[in-house]
């Protein structure tokens, strides 16, 4: 039976479906029990992390599966990717994705090449579940979008939900995934609500999602810069432009022929991505459509991205540094408006 | 442990004196000027709790508990010294010098919050865990290899003392005999988490042995204590002694951030049998004649004009320019970066 629950909730639910049908999986992280380390909470409601989002997991699976580690980035990381490793199945919780900085090693330098170094007799299944995104209100050091780092090293899978439905089926996919992967959670999409399945179900990671169909123009989005995308559709739709709109859902491995498909298709193709524009996935999709895609292309392809520098603390500037519907209106128009038809030459 | 590290002070709770050596270090002025500034940050922290709840502020991490850690630390600097605060310790750049109205711009996201005034050698408050921690040293050392006599403080709470971040900074300063004086607040803890689930060691004092350097631990809420013994710490680094740790038991009477209710992982009674660090310096001062209630009333009242001053200075401040976006990110603006910011012009002004 589906309801309507929060992306945060989604997230929650696959989380305790998983440690119900697995006794290996395990959380590890700051705060994630939150407050049931008091004594006088123990058997109350703890605040479950910053956020809520583990909200009630020690409660029902007890402190040996619910850890509240030190602040110990590197600490708490590299001993979930060896326990990983002995036969665990950790989910590890970097608060901000930005805190990357200081466990960087036990992610690309270990996890992501144990498998690899012990020549396939070793696996880590070990899922990375980490907040990203602008938009919070919580400067340079707690914004960035650091998918594109983590797409790029080899041994690591990387999913970017953006709706509470494919958040609950990626998750439990990515926990059953006998790889390391990096789990991405937009915060601001923590409260956006959806419909969601009660049982336990599944998204096969590196399977795109068509979330809107259309003919003239296809606009892939990277988490909730998908709801950029559709919402820019939508006015687009009104002034006669049909536009696609198609989420990777996982970054690593990516699902070539989806994105190809839609630009076969429409002949356009509009990327948003809210990372810095160099070296970053729209820039990676578009060298793919470049490569194989050529062909399909009615004009060049466009990417909407932030600028080339941190993001902002301040509110206005933060808002005017993530890519916004207006903003792919004028990529899509732009790249419209240059392509000849027969009419221009009359 | 707790044997080895005593928790010194120089008064007790009800402020008397139990610590004689101190005694003829102790003068009205300095007396005065310790209060003043407790007071000062004190109000300036609640003024930007009531912002915050209005909307008038961004999200804030209050220290209130922690002023006599802050004020004491802060007023035995040198003005030349480097300081280099974390995110809850806004009351110790105040009374080292920092702007007020810049420290509600930086609440606010303003970049010129970061700025701190001509002369005053303050790092932007660390937000991430330790990381000032091998800053502070590297500074220090620098210092030394330039051969001045400046030093650097750097402020870390419980919970940072589980980084890697302050083991290696740590040792780097004990190695290279770096002029840092490691300022631990102890407020007992790391958001949710209390100090007893983040480590077995008894006192953080006690880390100092692993890497040779002196360890001391004091009663945070005393604000002479705090003024005496980072004052001392200080001196033996600039005289090539190297660093000190320094741990000073606190505690935080309110949230980790506005975003968090401290009744969800803490007990309720928890705290109550501490006296306000406030409190116990007025205990002091009227135990030792040093209270003057005209002076009080007056400090006060001036107090609250430059804190009004300093609201209406930074919500009368021009709205930010969409170039602060982008000329700070290098020293020389890439023509790529300069495209961009030529389009974000041109599209800002085709939305007006």
């Amino acid at each position: 039976m589906a309801r309507i629950i929060s992306m945060a909730d989604a997230i929650n639910e696959a989380m305790k479906l998983a440690m119900r049908k697995d006794e290996n999986v395990i959380l590890m992280g700051e705060d994630v029990a939150g407050g049931a380390e008091v004594d006088h909470l123990q058997d109350e409601d703890a605040w479950g992390g910053v956020l809520g989002v583990t909200k009630g997991l020690v409660q029902e699976f007890g402190r040996d599966r619910i850890l509240d580690t030190p602040i110990a980035e590197a600490g708490y990381m590299g001993a979930a990717m060896a326990a990983a490793s002995t036969g665990l199945r950790p989910i590890a919780e970097l608060m901000f994705n930005d805190f990357i900085g200081s466990c960087l090693d036990e992610v690309l330098n270990q996890g992501a090449k144990f498998r690899y170094m012990f020549g396939g007799k070793a696996q880590v299944p070990v899922t990375v579940r980490t907040m990203h995104g602008a938009g919070f209100r919580a400067a340079a050091q707690h914004s960035q979008s650091l998918y594109a780092l983590f797409t790029s090293v080899p041994g690591l899978k990387v999913v970017v939900p953006s709706t509470p439905y494919d958040a609950k089926g990626l998750l439990l996919a990515a926990i059953e995934d006998n790889d390391p992967v990096i789990f991405f959670e937009d915060k601001t999409l923590y409260n956006v609500t959806g419909e969601v399945p009660e049982e336990y179900y599944t998204i096969p990671l590196g399977k795109a999602d068509i979330k809107r169909e259309g003919s003239d123009v296809t606009i892939i989005g990277i988490g909730k810069q998908v709801n950029t995308a559709l919402e820019a559709a939508e006015k687009l739709a009104s002034q006669g432009i049909e536009a696609e709109v198609v989420d990777p859902r996982s970054l690593s491995p990516l699902d070539e022929n989806t994105l190809l498909a839609s630009v076969e298709k429409t002949n356009r193709l509009v990327i948003v991505d809210e990372a810095n524009p160099r070296c970053n996935v729209a820039t990676d999709i578009a060298a793919l459509v470049a490569d194989k895609g050529f062909d399909f292309l009615d004009a060049p392809i466009k990417r909407v991205t932030a600028p080339h520098t941190p993001v902002p603390f301040s509110p206005p500037l933060e808002d005017i540094y993530l890519p916004t519907p207006e903003k792919v209106i004028e990529a899509v128009n732009e790249m419209i408006g240059e392509t000849p038809s027969v009419g221009a030459y009359a | 442990m707790n044997t080895h590290y005593p928790i010194k002070q120089v008064m007790d709770k009800e402020g008397r004196i139990v610590d004689s050596s101190y005694e003829s270090l102790i003068n009205e002025q300095l007396v005065k000027d310790l209060y003043y500034h407790m007071y000062r940050i004190r109000t300036f922290d609640r003024k930007a709790i009531s912002l915050q709840r209005q909307g008038r502020l961004g999200t804030y991490a209050p220290f209130e508990g922690q002023e006599a850690a802050q004020v004491g630390s802060a007023m035995a600097l040198q003005p030349a010294d480097w300081m280099f605060p974390t995110y809850r310790d806004h009351g110790a750049k105040l009374t080292f010098g920092a702007d007020m109205a810049g420290t509600f711009l930086y609440w606010n996201g303003r970049v010129e919050g970061c700025v701190p005034p001509e002369g005053r050698n303050i790092f932007p408050p660390a937000v991430p865990i330790a990381t000032q921690l091998p800053h502070a040293a590297g500074a220090a050392w620098a210092e030394r290899r330039k051969g001045t006599k400046n030093a650097s403080i750097a402020y870390f709470g419980d919970g940072a003392t589980s980084e890697g971040d302050f083991h290696e900074g740590m040792n780097f300063a004990s190695v290279f005999k770096a002029p840092v004086v490691f300022f631990n607040q102890n407020n007992r803890y790391a958001i949710s988490v209390p100090i007893e689930k983040q480590m077995n060691s008894e006192t953080i004092a006690q880390k100092a042995v692993a890497y040779g350097m002196p360890g001391v631990r004091i009663d945070g809420n005393d604000c002479l204590i705090v003024y005496f013994e980072v004052m001392k710490a200080l001196e033996e680094a600039r005289k090539g002694q190297g660093p000190t740790l320094i741990e000073a038991v606190t505690w935080r009477t309110g949230a980790h951030t506005t975003a968090d209710d401290p009744t969800k992982y803490r007990p309720a009674d928890q705290g109550k049998d501490i006296v306000d660090p406030l409190l116990r310096m007025e205990r002091f001062m009227k135990n030792n004649g040093y209270w003057d209630e005209a002076w009080v009333q007056e400090t006060a009242e001036r107090i609250t004009a430059e804190i009004e001053k300093a609201v209406e200075d930074m919500e009368s401040y021009p709205t930010p320019n969409v170039e602060d976006l982008f000329d700070y990110v290098f020293a020389e603006m890439p023509a790529q970066l300069a495209e961009q910011k030529q389009s974000y012009l041109t599209h800002l002004r085709g939305n007006q």
